[in-house]
């Protein structure tokens, strides 16, 4: 998997690779989800919820974005979208880990607004999209303190 | 006072991992504070460095956001059971709609003209330097330079708003000077954007002036209004409304919005992030002619001053950030008995435009949409006869029936000889009145414009009566047969 490593408007403080990176397993299905869903939403962002059992995520959910600030930028889930997401894991009998979105012909790295707007110990999985081809996929995880993400490392099983 | 609060799953781990938690307090805020106090940890992330909650924080009182109720000074009964519900938001780097100008005002300075003629503004703590370089970084698009299009734009101009807008395209009419002051005598014929103009440059020459000579469409509307920071409806009929109204939520541009009919008149801010739309408040248009427009029904001159100064509060308070705005509220202003009401709004989450899973994603056809297209060529019209046609007739003594269905003080302005007057109301129970068709005369129906004299043909067709509708009305006749009475 190669990383974009361009820093386009982010505070380099921002983000930081671990030395002991964070790991998230994700499905095959899953991982084709989020891409299906960035490249059919380009040049808008498209958004969802992570749903994990047993420590793999098994669903990329796939979300209404409700931004009001145009969807070409932002991203939103809402109250009842983040309650329908609650529901929808404890119905497979797991848990509400995270969300995905895309970022469309920008790095798959989050900006400060994604900063700004981020709870902790949820992970955020990010998906560059350029000219309509999914690109890089990358996952973050806000710091305690919010001062910044640090990456964690995505992983699929080969095969299946 | 006990409550339960509920745990969202990313807060848990400041909790020990318990979903639920007691708190006391006898208002939202209290309880809030009993949390943050028990758990500490937990401060950090629901609220900003300003003490504020963060906005992507949700709380709600049993299955009610406080932001409809009394935000922080909600009262809790026993038990009330609070819920913090995240939002989740994030995009990609840059400025997204609406942020871009904002950031601007931060290279944005005050001339020494300027700081003498905002005075007043600059010694408020609340306005202040900053809050006057927000307003000068600003930008308001009026739609309409009419009644409620004017003093919006006289204050906007005054206040110092560094852009304002206006979409007009319009003629300045002698009629438009009893309550649109941005036009005066001297303008009447004039296109009302050159007198507006004139007229704000002439108050604020520090600021820029834009603008459109254009009937607002579905085609144009989303490239007019891209840039500004926020729309202020002085439209006067619901098609235009609900465009702009879409227009808002798709380009997420908050709307300052208000109406006015005769002696009432309502504001209210439409399209911001979390709050309703018009459509969550009106989902349907009225049935077309329902409600007159002002042309129809008339209006108190003064009214459109009391509203559109609201709107253009509420549009300062928008760019300045700060102050309590009528999101979620609708003022309803009652000139005559002189009486302010509020009603709670709130976002509907099945809205086409602004709900959860919007059907709307971009701009349709609104005059069908409101039922106000002209109907197309052979469909069902109601018979019509012309003002030439029927001055032609009296004159060759024609046996006919002029029904004038205005009301009475409309007919004390202007009639036509020899009319007899029953009010469109008063039809359905009076058409007894009008000549038996073994009579032979022909009925023609006239009102001022010739909407209502159309209902009173298609009425009149329902009891059995044939009659003719005299087409543009009492207006069309002074205009062409009788230009001696005057028009209003």
């Amino acid at each position: 998997m190669s990383t974009d490593r361009a820093r386009v408007d982010v505070d380099p403080s921002v983000t930081t690779l671990q030395a002991t990176p964070r790991i998230t397993t994700l499905t095959k299905d899953a991982l084709q989800t989020i891409r299906d869903h960035g490249a059919e939403s380009f040049p808008y962002e498209c958004c969802g919820a992570l749903i994990e059992v047993d420590g793999v995520v098994v669903e990329a959910f796939r979300m209404e974005n409700t931004t009001l600030g145009g969807a070409a930028r932002r991203f939103r889930i809402g109250p009842d979208g983040y309650r329908l997401a609650d529901k929808r894991a404890r119905e497979r009998g797991g848990a509400l880990v995270g969300f995905y979105h895309s970022h469309p012909n920008e790095p798959a790295r989050p900006s400060t607004y994604d900063l700004e707007h981020a709870w902790p110990n949820l992970t955020y999985v990010i998906i560059s999209v350029r000219a309509g081809t999914p690109a890089d996929i990358t996952v973050w995880h806000l710091r305690d303190d919010r001062s910044g993400f640090d990456e964690g490392e995505l992983k699929w099983p080969i095969g299946s | 006072m006990a409550h339960r609060v509920l745990i969202p799953t990313p807060l848990r781990p400041y909790t020990g991992q318990k979903d639920a938690v007691e708190v006391d307090g006898g208002t939202v805020g209290e309880a809030l504070a009993s949390l943050t106090t028990n758990y500490k940890d937990l401060r950090k992330h629901l609220y900003a460095d300003d003490g504020k909650l963060r906005h992507f924080v949700n709380i709600y009182v049993n299955d009610d956001d406080i932001r409809y109720l009394e935000r922080d000074a909600t009262k809790l009964k026993d038990g009330d059971v609070i819920s913090i519900v995240p939002s989740v938001a994030g995009g990609a780097p840059g400025p997204a709609l609406g942020e871009a100008q904002s950031a601007e005002s931060k290279g944005t300075e005050l001339n020494k003209a300027e700081f003498e003629r905002y005075s007043r503004h600059l010694i408020l703590p609340e306005v202040a330097l900053e809050g006057q370089k927000k307003l000068k970084a600003g930008s308001v698009l009026c739609i309409g330079a009419g009644g409620l299009g004017s003093p919006a734009a006289l204050y906007l101009a005054a206040a110092g708003v560094g852009r304002i807008g206006i979409v007009d395209f319009d003629a300045v009419d002698a009629s438009n000077l009893q309550r649109q002051i941005l036009h005066s005598t001297p303008d009447v014929g004039r296109p009302k954007l050159q007198s507006a103009k004139d007229r704000l440059e002439a108050l604020n020459p520090e600021i820029k002036i834009e603008t459109f000579e254009a009937r607002l469409t579905s085609a144009n509307a989303l490239e007019l209004f891209r840039g500004y920071d926020v729309i202020l409806d002085g439209t006067d009929n619901f098609a235009t409304r609900y465009l702009v109204n879409d227009a808002c939520v798709l380009l997420g541009i908050p709307n300052a919005y208000g109406s006015i009919f005769r002696f009432e008149g309502q504001a209210s801010v439409f399209a911001t992030k979390d709050g309703p739309c018009y459509r969550c408040l009106y989902p349907e248009p009225p049935p077309p002619g329902l409600v007159p427009s002002c042309a129809e029904g008339g209006v108190l001159g003064v009214l459109p001053g009391v509203i559109g100064t609201i709107q253009a509060t509420e549009s300062i308070k928008l760019i300045l950030g700060a102050g309590s705005t009528l999101v979620g509220r609708l003022l309803l202003y009652d000139a005559w008995g002189m009486r302010f009401r509020e009603l709670k709004l709130r976002r509907d989450p099945a809205c086409p435009v602004c709900g959860d899973h919007p059907t709307i994603k971009q701009l349709i056809d609104y005059e069908e949409f409101c039922g106000v297209k002209p109907a197309p060529a052979g469909s069902a019209t109601v018979p019509e006869t012309t003002v030439e046609e029927l001055k032609a007739r009296i004159d060759a003594k024609a046996p006919i029936f002029i029904l004038d269905v205005r009301e009475p003080h409309e007919y004390q302005v202007a009639r036509i000889a020899g009319s007899t007057l029953i009010p469109l109301g008063q039809l359905d129970s009076r058409y007894g009145e009008l000549p038996p068709a073994s009579a032979g005369r022909e009925i023609i129906v006239h009102c001022k414009s010739g909407v209502r004299s159309a209902k009173a043909v298609n009425l009149l067709k329902e009891h059995g009566i044939e009659a003719k509708n005299l087409k543009g009305g009492i207006l069309a006749w002074i205009d062409k047969i009788d230009p001696s009475q005057p028009k209003y």
